[in-house]
């Protein structure tokens, strides 16, 4: 039986960009090799947390959903436990509803992700423009 | 003096009646089915200063959606998006 989860875990922030990106592979390829699929990776980047975790005060947000089978997931938290650089972790099965939900805040971000970016270029061009026609 | 001989009560101004907004589910008006523990600006809706859930006689929210919306908050503290404790919270 395959079920979908979602996963958010906090990485020390200590770890540097490409130390960051091992602790996300790792968690990556660990669900690909036990048969499961990522559906949806979400890098939230450093945030500060609202009380200290073992004398921290930030910490790397990342977000993974994920099809697994259940008994899958109890290997995954064990790794979470033994892996010094993750501070803080919450794995929750997703039902019709949640994965409904979270499928809307996947086309929200993305078309708010095209929005900033249509606006990006736009901007130049537009200052471009008058430019060329002096020319 | 006629109002006093019939025994009618005549007030200066007319007398304030409180008139109280019904108060609504908003997850039920709104049509949410799901409450988000990622989204702590939302969930400070449901809190007071001190961080702590509203009760549902304040806030309105149906039983269903008081309690999706007490473990939303409650995941959202263990993930230290929102504080289990603070003062001045908002």
């Amino acid at each position: 039986m395959i079920k979908q989860y979602e996963t958010v875990f906090i990485a020390t922030p200590v770890l540097s960009d490409t130390q960051m990106k091992e602790a996300v592979a790792k968690y990556t390829d660990l669900i690909k090799a036990n048969g499961g699929e990522v559906v949806y990776e979400e890098d939230w980047g450093l945030k500060q947390l609202a009380y200290p975790i073992q004398h921290k005060t930030s910490g790397f947000y990342y977000l993974i959903e994920f099809k697994a089978d259940p008994q899958f997931v109890a290997t995954l938290e064990t790794q979470y436990h033994r892996d010094e650089r993750i501070i803080r972790f919450l794995t929750v099965a997703l039902d019709k509803n949640s994965i409904a939900y979270a499928e809307h805040r996947r086309q929200m971000r993305a078309g708010k992700a095209a929005a900033k970016a249509e606006e990006a270029p736009a901007e130049p061009v537009a200052e471009e423009e008058p430019e060329n026609v002096e020319e | 003096m006629a109002a006093i001989e019939n025994n009618e009560i005549r007030y200066l101004n007319p007398p304030t009646v409180e008139v109280r907004k019904k108060k609504y589910c908003r997850f039920k008006k709104a049509g949410i089915k799901y409450v988000d523990y990622k989204d702590p600006e939302f969930l400070k809706k449901f809190l007071n200063e001190q961080g702590k859930i509203l009760p549902r006689r304040i806030t309105g929210t149906s039983l269903k959606f008081q309690r999706k919306v007490a473990q939303a908050v409650k995941r959202a503290r263990s993930l230290a998006l929102l504080p289990y404790v603070t003062d001045l919270l908002k």
